[in-house]
């Protein structure tokens, strides 16, 4: 193996890596995303874009990251790879890295992402920074995004320097209050981890995914490795909500705390009209009137529906956070100053007991007009 | 057998948070909690005491102050408590923080038989970064994201959360656990240990109880020592204030309903 020295930045030549994260045989929709962004950093820098894959029997899944932009993937083959282990994939994703070093590694911030790649950086001494949701190489490409979506004052943004090759890593922080954007100037590979469902997954091209080069490398594992063992891996019994893929999502908020299984009950019923499901705000999950899987917010998931409907939700800036982006937003809270109301296409000023019956009336009719 | 944890004390964004012109954050005028996920990791730690008697050490980064954080979490039960603070340790990243915290656990002694329990994530950063790195630095196993322990020996078996469900692990001491919130309730201060919060030992380790450790160099800890570095930090602007319709009635509703036909969104 050659030497590593994460500090000798010209020696990193091996492009864009993308961790493409599988369970049980199956992509995680986040790889796609993430190759499909690393398509366009790779591009940025004049580099090759690779993802890395590990698991057990796992070839046959690989090509398809072509179709969206990989040049090629790294397969780790091994029975002990089968299912996840911090121990297992750490041990074979630093000693790939170390041979072909990559400039830039990606990894999905799933519950799985999250704990890999801090791992991996500390055994690599890299940065690596968390749940990003914008990434940039080229400065002007940054400016335009700052220009978009920030308060900074046009003189702060013009005075960057163009040059600057470092990965920018852009994340919000204190609870969304606050947009850092984060780089790695001195060590490489520059890593981020990348919230799930924000970037944007390209169309697919078969013929790139048949011209998509399968590469294996070394590496060493066996059992003395492993340090964790994985008993069982239980899937919910109950289909979890899919959120971060839903075109309409109706969320509720404390709002509903005089009758909570009424209104979870109306959410639902305005959210199968809209053809939709259902989320909630932090403080209906911390109260454990849904579960986790529903929230929308900072702590919980981003989504960007087309339609987001606020039931009984004031609008924290870390609710604020995961929906704000949403194609319309439409509000209804009982307080006519609730922050909600600030980023809202639509709002109601009224008692959701009240107005969301009379919605799903209108909107049926609506619907039954066209 | 000892359990260490690791706290940390971050202001409270969940109310009002005031960012300076500079874009960055007006620290000073926010009220400061002890991070709620951390709270989750000194009861599990609390749990495993009551069951085998366990010593139970808190510890935490940062500056002089958070004392007050720490004497509140030895009236809980913990046994007694160590701030690792320095000018040298300030500005690091979670790489650099992870290294300090490590060799803090080594200065407090990691044995064969002990656990590290730390928080999922703290809310100030949200990186969920440091648990997993302290225990890379520490060359000992990790669980993140534990919503269940139990102990049998030197065996935990955890159950770790996935988003799609969850897998149960066994790892043996001494190990890495971070705690979710979805753990246990934690426990309030009980009345004896408000009064004997301030006769528990308490000790400070700055950067000279540190520095024999080879885990603490200049190149490794503090700003100068971070791998990551702020390129910018800044304030989203609001989405623009769309249409507040009038009353909430039925007309109201149907209005809605009609608009939202004629931008073909349902």
């Amino acid at each position: 193996m050659s030497t590593f020295n994460s500090a000798d930045i010209a020696s990193f030549k091996g492009g864009v890596w993308v961790f493409c994260e599988q369970r049980q045989g199956h992509m995680m929709p986040t790889s796609f995303e993430l190759i499909s962004e690393g398509r366009k950093l790779a591009d940025e820098l004049g580099e090759k874009l690779y993802g890395i894959l590990l698991g057990h029997n796992i070839e046959g899944i690989a090509k398809e990251l072509g179709g969206y932009g990989a040049d090629g993937v790294y397969v780790c083959d091994h029975p002990l790879l089968e299912n996840y282990t911090t121990d297992g994939y750490t041990k074979v994703i630093c000693e790939v890295v170390e041979e072909y070093k990559p400039e830039v590694m990606l990894i999905g911030a799933t519950n799985i992402g999250r704990d890999l790649g801090p791992r991996c950086a500390a055994r690599l001494h890299t940065g690596l920074c968390a749940d990003c949701t914008h990434l940039d190489i080229d400065v002007p490409k940054y400016k335009e995004f700052l220009r978009e979506s920030s308060t900074l004052a046009p003189n702060l943004i013009d005075s960057i320097p163009e040059e600057d090759r470092n990965l920018k890593m852009t994340r919000p922080a204190f609870g969304g209050h606050l947009m850092a954007t984060i780089i790695c100037p001195r060590f490489r590979p520059a890593m981020a981890t990348v919230r799930p469902g924000v970037m944007k997954k390209a169309a697919f091209d078969q013929a790139k995914a048949d011209a998509c080069e399968i590469i294996k490398p070394n590496f060493s594992l066996s059992e003395s490795d492993m340090e964790t063992q994985v008993v069982e891996v239980v899937k919910a019994a109950k289909k979890l909500v899919d959120l971060i893929g839903a075109d309409v999502v109706v969320s509720v908020g404390r709002g509903i705390s005089k009758d909570v299984d009424g209104g979870i009950k109306l959410a639902e019923e305005l959210a199968e009209v809209l053809g939709g499901v259902v989320g909630a705000s932090r403080a209906v999950v911390d109260s454990g009137w849904m579960t986790a899987d529903h929230q929308v917010g900072q702590t919980g998931k981003t989504v960007h529906p087309r339609i987001y409907v606020a039931l009984g939700i004031s609008g924290a800036i870390q609710h604020k956070a995961g929906m704000q982006d949403s194609e319309c937003i439409i509000a209804v809270n009982k307080n006519d100053t609730a922050p909600i109301f600030e980023v809202a296409d639509y709002g109601i000023c009224g008692d959701l007991f009240k107005v969301v019956p009379m919605l799903i009336e209108s909107i049926k009719a609506a619907k039954a007009a066209k | 057998m000892k359990i260490i944890v690791c706290v940390k004390q971050v202001p409270d964004t969940s109310g009002k948070v005031a960012v300076n012109p500079d874009g960055t954050l007006n620290r000073a005028s926010m009220a400061t909690i002890t991070n709620p996920d951390d709270l989750n990791a000194v009861e599990a730690a609390l749990v495993l005491k009551e069951q085998t008697g366990a010593e139970v050490v808190v510890v935490s980064m940062g500056p002089p102050p958070a004392e007050g954080m720490l004497r509140e979490i030895i009236a809980r039960g913990v046994d007694r408590a160590v701030l690792v603070s320095g000018r040298e340790f300030g500005g690091s990243d979670t790489y650099a923080t992870s290294q300090i915290l490590a060799a803090a656990i080594n200065k407090i002694g990691l044995e064969d038989e002990d656990i590290v329990f730390c928080g999922r994530q703290a809310i100030d950063g949200d990186t969920a970064q440091v648990g997993p790195q302290i225990a890379e630095k520490l060359n000992i196993p990790q669980v993140s994201y534990a919503a269940e322990i139990t102990k049998e020996g030197k065996t935990l078996t955890v159950k770790r959360m996935l988003e799609d469900g969850y897998m149960t692990i066994k790892v043996n001491t001494p190990c890495l656990i971070t705690c979710i919130k979805e753990l246990n309730a934690p426990r309030y201060m009980s009345v004896g240990g408000i009064f004997e919060c301030y006769e528990k030992p308490y000790e400070v380790l700055d950067y000279e109880a540190l520095k024999d450790d080879p885990l603490i160099d200049p190149t490794t800890i503090g700003l100068k020592g971070s791998p990551t570095n702020i390129f910018k930090s800044f304030t989203p602007p609001q989405k623009g204030a769309g249409m507040m319709l009038e009353g909430a009635d039925k007309d109201t509703c149907e209005k809605l309903a009609g608009m939202l036909a004629a931008k073909h969104l349902i």
